[in-house]
C-alpha cells in the first residue's frame, strides 16, 4: 500500500512533471541557437541599434537617478515617520501644502523632460532621416503568415527566412535598406542587435536600414501579433564580408542542379499541390504563396526557423507541417512512403 | 469621540432588512437600484473575472515556464492571452473602479444615491451581460467548421487580423459586441458620476471641499465620455466590415490597418489613465488616514489629475512608434508622452509630502499603498523610457512593455484595489478582514509580483517579443521565464489568501464599528454597513474633512482651507 504521505509526494511529482514532460522536440534548434549570442539590445552591431543604445543609456541614467532620489526619500520617510509604541495619541501637525515646494517639483521635472525630449528628437532624426545612397543594396521584405520572403530586385535573388547582407565598414558604410511590405496581416521586423523594429503593414510601405559592422548570424523574429504561429515566425540575418556575400549571390542566381537520380522525386513535386505555392526555377513550379525552394538546401533552417534543415526534418515537415508548427498554412501532403522519400531526396539536391 | 458622531450624523440607522428566503434576497439584488448594492455587484463581478483571467494568466506562465513548452497548443494560447487581456481591462479593471465609485461617491458627498439610480442599474446589467457574452464565446464562438471558439486576435485586435479572411467564425464578433456593451454601460456610469458630483453634494460641500476621490472620479468620468465613443465607433465599423462588407480596415479592399490603431489607441491610452486614476483616488484617501495627516497639496493634486486627463488624450500614438510615422509625428508623441510624466510625478511627490512628518500606521491598506508608491514610481519611469521613441523601437511589443504595463495594471491598480478592499470592506460589511491572512496575501503577492515582472523587463531587453506561445531553447531566455512563472504561482497563492480571508471574515470577522480607521470622510460617519438611505439626516460639512472637524473641534480644518 502507498502511504498517505507517499501519495502526496507522488501527486506533487506528477504535477511537477506536467510542464517538463510536455516539452516538444526542438528539432536541433536549441544547439544552433546556443551558438549564437542572445539578441540583446545591449550588444548592437549596427548604427541604428547603436544610436538607440546611446540614447537608452542616457535615459536609463536620468530615470535611474530619479528612482534613487525618490525611492530613497520614500524609504526614509517610511522608516523615520512610522508610529512608535511610545507615541502619545496626539495627531501630528497638519500641513496642507506649500506653493514653493509644489513649484519646485513641477519645474525640475519640466526641465528634465525638455532635455530628454531634445535628445530623443535628435536620435529620431538621425535614424529615420537617413538618406538612401544611390548604390545602396535594397531588399524587399515581404511578411507572410508565418514566414519571411526576401527579394533582392537588383540582384535577381529570391529567398526566405534567412536574410544575407554584406558587412559594412564603419569608415565607408554600405548600408542595406529594407523595404517592408505585408502579404496579409500586420507583422513587425525585428533583429534587436541590428536595429529597432519596424512594423510590416498591409497597404503601407515602410522602410528601415541596417549597416552591420560585425560578421555573424543574428536572430530576430516577428514582433507584432499576426495569428496562430506568431510565436515561431523567426528569422536570421547572416552578415558576411562582401566577397562571401557576392559568392552567395552568385550561387543563388544559378539555376538549380539537375540530378537524374532524383527524377522521380522531382516528378512527385511537379505533379502534386506543391507547385501551387512554391517556386523552383527551371521547373513548372511557380507558386508564390510559399517560400521559393530553388536553393532550399543553402538555408540553415526550415519552416521560418522551427527546425534545422536536414533531410530527416524535411520529411517530417513535408509529411505534416503541423507536427513542427501547429497551425502552419501548408497542408499535410499525404504522400506514400516512397513518394515522400523520393521527394525529400529531390529537395535535398536543391543547393 | 466616535459616539458623538454616531449621534450627530448617523441617527436612526434603522434595520429594515427583513429575513427573506434565499430567492427573495436574490430578487432584491436583481431589482435593486441602490448604489451600494450595485457597487458591490460590480466589485464582486470584477473579482470573479479577476480569478478567471488570473487563472488564464497562470496557464500562460505555465506554458512559458520552459522553452518549447507544450502545455497548450498555439491556438489555445492565443485565446488565453486575448481573453486574459480583454477580461482584465473590461471585466476586471473597469467594473472594480466603477463599483468603488458607485459605492463611495454618494457616501462621500453626503447623498442618498447617485443622480440616476435606474440608469445605474441599467449600466450594471449591460456590463454584466456584456461580460458574460465574452466568455460565452467559448461555447458558441465557432460558427464555422474549423473556426476557433474564444477570441484569439489579441486584446487590441489589430486589423486586418480581425477581418473575415483571417478571423473566421464568430469569436471576434463576440469580442466586438462584448466590448461594445460594457462600454455603453461605462458611459452610463460616467454620466451618473458627473451629475451626482455636480448636483447632489450635501450642504456646505463646495466643489473645492469634495474629497479627492470624488474629484478624481469626475475626471475619470469625463475621460470615459470622451474616449469610449471612438472605441465604440471602431467596433461598429469592424462589425460593418465583417457583416456588410464595408472596407474600413479591410486592407485587401483598400482599407487602412493604421486607422484601426488610431481609433483603438485614442481610446486605449486614456483607458490606462481611466484605470489608474481610481488607484490614485484610493491612495489619496488611504495614505492620509494612515499617515494621520491631511493630504498634502489638495488643489495641486486635483489640478495635476485634470492635467493628466487632458494630456493623456494627446499621447496615443506612442503605441505606434514602430508603424512608420514621420520624424515630426514621432517627436510630437514622444514630447506629449514625456510631458504626462510631470503631473504624474507631482502626484507622487505630494503623497511623499503627505507621509512626511506623519505617524505612519502599517495596517493592510497602508502596506498595499506603500508598495503602490514604489511600484508606480518604477512604472512611471519605465513609461518615460518608452516615450523615448528610439528606445521604444527596440522594446515595443516585447516583454519589456509587458512588464511595464503590468507594473501599472498590477503594481499600481491591482495593489490599490486590494488596499481599497481592505480599507472599505469594514464599511460595506460591518466586519474587519483578518490582519494575519491579509499579511500573507500582501507578502506573497508582493514577492510574486516582483519575481514575475522585474525579470520580464530583462526578457524583453533580450529580444523576447510579447504574445509568443513558445520560445526556443538556447536564446538566453530560460532562467528569466522560469523565475517569472514561479512568481506567478506566488501571486496566485496570495490571491487565494484574499479569497479565504473574505469568506472567513464575512462569517466571523471582528465587528468593525462605524469608523474603524479613525478616518475623516463622510462615509465613516454612518453605520457599517450603511442603511439603504445612507444618512438619516443630510449631513452638513464645513471642510474637506468633516469628521476631523468633529473630532478636533479645537483645531478644525475649515480654519485653514
Amino acid at each position: 500500500m502507498v502511504s498517505r504521505l507517499q501519495r502526496w509526494y507522488l501527486t506533487i511529482a506528477l504535477i511537477g512533471c506536467v510542464p517538463v514532460a510536455a516539452l516538444a522536440n526542438d528539432w536541433g534548434m536549441g544547439d544552433s541557437n546556443s551558438k549564437i549570442p542572445p539578441s540583446s539590445v545591449f550588444e548592437p552591431v549596427s548604427t541604428p541599434a547603436h544610436d538607440i543604445l546611446t540614447v537608452t543609456f542616457f535615459v536609463f541614467a536620468i530615470t535611474g537617478a530619479i528612482f534613487l532620489i525618490v525611492a530613497g526619500l520614500l524609504t526614509y520617510a517610511i522608516l523615520r515617520f512610522r508610529a512608535r509604541s511610545g507615541d502619545d495619541n496626539r495627531e501630528p501637525p497638519q500641513v496642507y501644502g506649500s506653493n514653493p515646494i509644489e513649484f519646485a517639483w513641477t519645474t525640475i521635472p519640466v526641465l528634465i523632460v525638455l532635455v530628454l525630449f531634445l535628445t530623443t528628437a535628435r536620435t529620431i532624426y538621425t535614424v529615420q532621416a537617413r538618406v538612401r545612397p544611390p548604390d545602396a543594396l535594397s531588399v524587399h521584405v515581404i511578411a507572410h503568415q508565418w514566414w519571411w520572403e526576401f527579394r533582392y530586385p537588383a540582384l535577381g535573388v529570391v529567398t526566405a527566412n534567412e536574410l544575407h547582407v554584406p558587412l559594412s565598414d564603419p569608415k565607408a558604410p554600405t548600408p542595406t535598406f529594407l523595404d517592408l511590405e505585408s502579404a496579409d496581416v500586420a507583422h513587425s521586423f525585428w533583429v534587436p542587435r541590428l536595429a529597432g523594429k519596424t512594423d510590416v503593414i498591409p497597404n503601407k510601405k515602410n522602410s528601415m536600414w541596417i549597416d552591420p559592422h560585425v560578421a555573424g548570424t543574428y536572430l530576430g523574429q516577428c514582433a507584432e501579433f499576426c495569428g496562430t504561429q506568431h510565436g515561431l515566425m523567426l528569422l536570421r540575418v547572416i552578415v558576411e564580408p562582401r566577397a562571401d556575400f557576392d559568392k552567395w549571390v552568385a550561387a543563388q542566381t544559378q539555376p538549380p542542379t539537375v540530378d537524374a537520380s532524383v527524377a522521380h522525386g522531382r516528378q512527385v513535386f511537379e505533379s502534386t499541390a506543391c507547385v501551387n505555392c512554391h517556386t523552383i526555377r527551371g521547373t513548372a513550379a511557380n507558386g508564390v504563396f510559399g517560400p521559393d525552394l530553388t536553393h532550399l538546401m543553402t538555408r540553415e533552417t526550415i519552416g521560418a526557423g522551427v527546425a534545422m534543415n536536414t533531410p530527416d526534418h524535411l520529411k517530417v515537415w513535408v509529411n505534416d507541417p503541423n507536427v513542427m508548427k501547429p497551425g502552419a498554412l501548408m497542408p499535410a501532403m499525404n504522400l506514400g512512403d516512397k513518394d515522400l522519400n523520393d521527394l525529400v531526396a529531390y529537395l535535398a539536391t536543391l543547393r | 469621540m466616535a459616539g458623538t458622531i454616531d449621534q450627530e450624523i448617523a441617527v436612526g440607522a434603522i434595520d429594515d432588512t427583513e429575513s427573506l428566503p434565499v430567492l427573495g434576497k436574490l430578487h432584491e439584488w436583481v431589482v435593486t437600484v441602490d448604489h451600494k448594492r450595485l457597487g458591490l455587484m460590480y466589485i464582486m463581478g470584477g473579482l470573479f473575472f479577476f480569478l478567471i483571467a488570473g487563472l488564464q494568466a497562470m496557464t500562460i506562465r505555465l506554458q512559458l515556464a520552459f522553452p518549447d513548452g507544450n502545455v497548450v497548443p498555439p491556438q489555445v494560447f492565443n485565446r488565453l492571452m486575448t481573453m486574459h487581456g480583454t477580461a482584465m481591462v473590461f471585466l476586471v479593471g473597469m467594473p472594480i473602479l466603477t463599483g468603488f465609485f458607485n459605492y463611495l461617491v454618494p457616501l462621500m458627498i453626503g447623498a442618498r444615491d447617485l443622480a440616476f439610480p435606474r440608469l445605474n442599474a441599467f449600466g450594471f446589467w449591460l456590463w454584466f451581460f456584456g461580460a458574460l457574452l465574452l466568455y460565452f464565446s467559448y461555447l458558441a464562438g465557432d460558427g464555422l467548421y474549423g473556426a476557433g471558439s474564444a477570441p484569439d486576435v489579441g486584446w487590441f485586435a489589430y486589423a486586418p487580423l480581425t477581418e473575415l479572411p483571417f478571423s473566421r467564425g464568430n469569436s471576434t464578433d463576440y469580442w466586438i459586441l462584448s466590448i461594445f456593451l460594457t462600454s455603453v454601460g461605462s458611459t452610463a456610469t460616467a454620466i451618473n458620476i458627473i451629475a451626482s458630483a455636480f448636483c447632489m453634494r450635501c450642504e456646505g460641500m463646495t466643489l473645492s471641499k469634495m474629497p479627492v476621490l470624488v474629484w478624481l472620479s469626475v475626471v475619470v468620468a469625463f475621460m470615459m465620455l470622451v474616449v469610449l465613443p471612438p472605441l465604440s465607433a471602431a467596433q461598429v465599423m469592424l462589425l460593418l466590415d465583417r457583416f456588410l462588407g464595408a472596407h474600413f480596415f479591410d486592407t485587401q479592399a483598400g482599407g487602412s490597418a493604421i486607422l484601426w490603431q488610431h481609433f483603438f489607441w485614442i481610446f486605449g491610452h486614456p483607458e490606462v489613465y481611466i484605470l489608474v486614476i481610481p488607484a490614485f483616488a484610493f491612495a489619496s484617501e488611504i495614505i492620509p488616514v494612515f499617515s494621520r495627516k491631511v493630504i498634502f497639496g489638495y488643489s495641486v493634486m486635483v489640478a495635476a489629475t485634470c492635467a493628466i486627463g487632458i494630456i493623456s488624450m494627446s499621447v496615443w500614438a506612442h503605441h505606434m512608434f514602430a508603424v512608420g510615422m514621420t520624424p515630426p509625428g514621432n517627436s510630437f508623441f514622444a514630447a506629449a508622452s514625456m510631458l504626462v510624466g510631470v503631473p504624474t510625478g507631482i502626484k507622487i511627490f505630494n503623497w511623499l509630502g503627505t507621509i512626511w512628518g506623519g505617524k505612519l500606521r502599517f495596517r493592510l491598506p497602508m502596506l498595499f499603498s506603500l508598495a503602490f508608491l514604489f511600484q508606480f514610481l518604477v512604472a512611471g519611469l519605465t513609461g518615460i523610457m518608452l516615450a523615448v521613441a528610439p528606445f521604444d523601437w527596440q522594446v515595443t511589443d516585447t516583454y519589456f512593455v509587458v512588464a511595464h504595463f503590468h507594473y501599472v495594471l498590477v503594481g499600481a491598480i491591482i495593489f490599490m484595489d486590494f488596499a481599497a478592499i481592505y480599507y472599505w470592506f469594514p464599511k460595506a460589511t460591518g466586519r474587519m478582514l483578518n490582519e494575519t491572512l491579509g499579511k500573507w496575501h500582501f507578502w506573497l503577492f508582493l514577492i510574486g509580483f516582483h519575481l514575475t515582472f522585474d525579470t520580464l523587463h530583462f526578457a524583453g531587453l533580450r529580444g523576447m517579443p510579447r504574445r509568443i506561445y513558445t520560445y526556443q531553447p538556447g536564446r538566453g531566455l530560460e532562467t528569466l521565464n522560469l523565475i517569472a512563472s514561479i512568481g506567478a504561482l506566488m501571486q496566485g497563492l496570495g490571491v487565494l489568501f484574499l479569497v479565504i480571508n473574505v469568506i472567513r471574515s464575512l462569517r466571523s470577522g471582528d465587528p468593525a464599528g462605524n469608523d474603524p480607521w479613525d478616518a475623516w470622510t463622510l462615509e465613516w460617519s454612518t453605520t457599517s454597513p450603511p442603511p439603504e438611505y445612507n444618512f438619516a439626516e443630510a449631513p452638513t460639512v464645513r471642510s474637506r474633512r468633516p469628521l476631523w472637524d468633529l473630532k478636533h473641534p479645537e483645531d478644525p480644518d475649515w480654519k485653514y482651507e
